[in-house]
């Protein structure tokens, strides 16, 4: 990172909040005038909106109307989509994620993922868990083990596996895998992590061990999750971002944009009567 | 009552239509297309049947060694009679020994076939008394086709220790494979050592690294090698490659295994790269975001991950790629140098089974001991190649479907 700096973020966070949404305090993660074209196709118009720190921000909104979309590009995990172009800013902590000289493995090792589907690798349970602390050379058996059971424990999937932690990961249940997931994004210690309907594939005895999960991991981190299920984001979530086709319709807290929509669309989508 | 009659017949019956049970037509309803489409499943078992008569036929002419029922010095030993026993013997006999069809032995008269016999029998004589003058030779005793002979060395005559030795014309034919064998090895394992590396290293950038402009110049070009006759890729072995071989490594002799074997690569370079590129891309798009959304390079998600995960695609190809060295003949024929000796060294000219069939089969007695030999190792080399088809062919039918379980 020769331009820039990410390792210090707490500075930047303290700055005035900006933009034309209801800022909450401090922003870790500002979004400005932030647009994206697959092509031709227009996946997001205009975008402004301020993540706060150490809370759960949850976009929702119909299919296809850019969540995903907007959620990829805060690890710039669309630079892989080879026809998406990308105009205006992303800053984390005060640094423009897009501009020139930005180490993109270095924001990716600080902005977690987890995905709709449980991907993990053909690999063991414990190496699963072990590969992003391998990829920044992390040999020592014992710190290893540490963290992976923290991690695993973090995760609440440390009972269930301690005993087969060199098993394949993909003999576990699909809730497992995702909780799994979750334990592999979070032991390299990332202070954002990003997820995109991390439940929507899971039944929901599964998913309610999910948003307890989410709820205990605010603590330490910056969450921002893609839903489409409107109850999981009312009840987890401490904002809410409304987008339909490509354009943020409302941010607001959760409890204001359910109870108090200040657009129609909104409330109509809220109440259900599209999307 | 006139109202039920109403509803039990109606006023005016409606125009005939066919009864139901005309439904019940079977194949007969469309005749054309019941047989086109058997045509064409025959037309499908046409490759099975292929590979069945190829088996058949050349394992046939190879069945009397494979039973060890051929007896190359039994052959050697002629009979002869005396001319009384001649006059003596029976239409039949008499055809048998002359080794005639019923055609021939019938378009001549009876004491005509009885001369002719008693004449090929003086004929053996005086010819038997010649050799007598000649040095004796213990070897003339042995089965060289024998299976002991075809694989284990033999001290022959004028060899001062046993030795393997292919050496098919001459007045002992001396038929061990083991040359051979080992020649081919050599030559295949040259070929696949070579492909390997940079096969896996175009299939790895093509599937994870290129763009989608790149990769549609990529892919065809790599996939147009296959397409070079062999007889070409052999000629630019024969006189390019080898020389710029010979100038790097200053060998003794130009033409070898060595050379042979890089050749023989290139040709298996599509080969190799077609399966695992294909096994590559088949790894679930899942795979490589989550190793980048952890930090992995696009590197470490390639070689960590994607490759791993596509590992027994790989191993299929290497098995494919090596079945394709192995029956490749062109190349090894032109720039292996064609010394059918026993020599572990890369840089000795050496000569492979399927080379020697091609060079050999072409001047051999029909039916006798070195056409089945040659058939043998036919028999050898399809067995082998088909072994390893269907090994790769079931790795990757696996391997897809386990991918595509997970994507």
């Amino acid at each position: 990172m020769p331009t820039t700096d990410l390792s210090n973020p707490s500075a930047a966070t303290r700055r005035s909040p900006s933009g034309e949404a209801d800022a909450p305090n401090h922003p870790l993660i500002e979004i400005e005038r932030l647009s994206l074209c697959y092509g031709q196709m227009r996946a997001l118009q205009n975008i402004t909106l301020n993540i706060p720190e150490r809370l759960v921000t949850a976009f929702i909104g119909p299919s296809g109307c850019g969540k995903s979309t907007l959620l990829r590009c805060l690890n710039r995990l669309n630079d892989l989509v080879e026809n998406a172009r990308i105009e205006g800013t992303v800053r984390i902590g005060g640094c423009d994620i897009y501009g020139p000289g930005v180490d993109v493995i270095e924001l990716r090792k600080r902005v977690g993922m987890v995905f709709q589907k449980a991907n993990p690798f053909p690999k063991s349970i414990y190496e699963n868990v072990a590969y992003g602390l391998r990829l920044r050379g992390m040999r020592a058996r014992g710190i290893v083990d540490e963290i992976v059971e923290r991690s695993l424990r973090s995760a609440a999937l440390w009972d269930e596996v301690k005993d087969r932690l060199h098993a394949s990961a993909l003999g576990l249940s699909g809730g497992q895998q995702q909780r799994l997931c979750i334990a592999r994004a979070i032991a390299t210690r990332p202070e954002i992590l990003l997820m995109d309907e991390p439940a929507s594939a899971l039944d929901p005895v599964a998913t309610s061990k999910i948003e307890d999960l989410i709820l205990a991991l605010k603590q330490e981190f910056t969450l921002v999750m893609v839903t489409h299920n409107m109850q999981q984001a009312a009840r987890i979530s401490d904002y809410t971002a409304f987008l339909n086709q490509g354009e943020l319709i409302e941010f607001n807290t959760t409890s204001q944009l359910f109870t108090n929509p200040s657009r129609r669309q909104t409330e109509d989508y809220v109440t259900g009567r599209f999307g | 009552m006139s109202d039920a009659d109403s509803v039990t017949t109606p006023p005016s019956p409606p125009p005939a239509k066919p009864p139901w049970h005309d439904l019940a037509r079977g194949r007969v309803a469309r005749p054309g297309e019941w047989l086109v489409e058997k045509g064409i499943f025959a037309v499908s078992l046409t490759a099975i049947v292929m590979i069945l008569l190829i088996f058949v036929f050349v394992g046939r002419e190879a069945l009397p060694i494979l039973l060890g029922q051929a007896d190359s010095a039994a052959a050697r030993v002629q009979r002869i009679l005396p001319p009384e026993d001649v006059d003596r013997m029976t239409p039949s006999e008499l055809r048998a020994a002359l080794g005639l069809s019923r055609r021939k032995f019938a378009a001549r008269s009876l004491e005509e076939q009885k001369a002719a016999l008693k004449e090929i029998y003086a004929v053996r004589a005086e010819a038997d008394r010649n050799g007598a003058e000649a040095i004796p030779d213990k070897d003339s005793e042995v089965n060289t086709v024998g299976w002991r002979y075809l694989i284990r060395p033999h001290q022959w005559t004028g060899y001062s220790r046993p030795e393997f030795i292919w050496q098919p014309v001459s007045q002992i034919q001396k038929f061990n494979v083991v040359p051979l064998l080992v020649g081919s090895l050599k030559v295949t394992l040259v070929a696949v050592l070579f492909a390997l590396p940079l096969a896996l290293g175009a299939a790895l950038y093509v599937s994870q690294f290129a763009s989608r402009r790149l990769r549609a110049w990529i892919k065809p070009a790599i996939e147009m090698l296959a397409g070079i006759p062999s007889v070409v890729l052999g000629f630019f072995a024969l006189f390019v490659l080898a020389a710029a071989l010979e100038s790097v490594f200053a060998f003794q002799s130009r033409l070898n295994a060595f050379v042979a074997g890089i050749a023989l690569g290139v040709a298996i370079i599509p080969v190799i790269f077609a399966l695992a590129e294909e096994a590559l891309s088949a790894v679930p798009r899942g795979y490589l975001e989550g190793a980048l959304a952890v930090g992995a390079s696009r590197w470490q998600a390639a070689w960590g991950v994607a490759l791993p995960a596509a590992w027994p695609g790989v191993f299929a190809a290497v098995v494919l790629g090596f079945g394709r060295a192995l029956g490749e003949t062109m190349i090894v024929l032109m720039a292996s140098g064609n010394a059918a000796i026993l020599s572990w060294s890369l840089f000795d000219s050496s000569r492979t089974v399927t080379a020697t069939i091609a060079a050999e089969l072409g001047e051999v007695v029909f039916g006798g001991h070195h056409y089945r030999v040659l058939f043998l190792l036919g028999t050898l080399v399809l067995a082998v190649s088909f072994v390893a088809n269907l090994v790769a062919d079931g790795v990757m039918n696996r391997l897809r479907r386990r991918l595509a379980s997970s994507s």
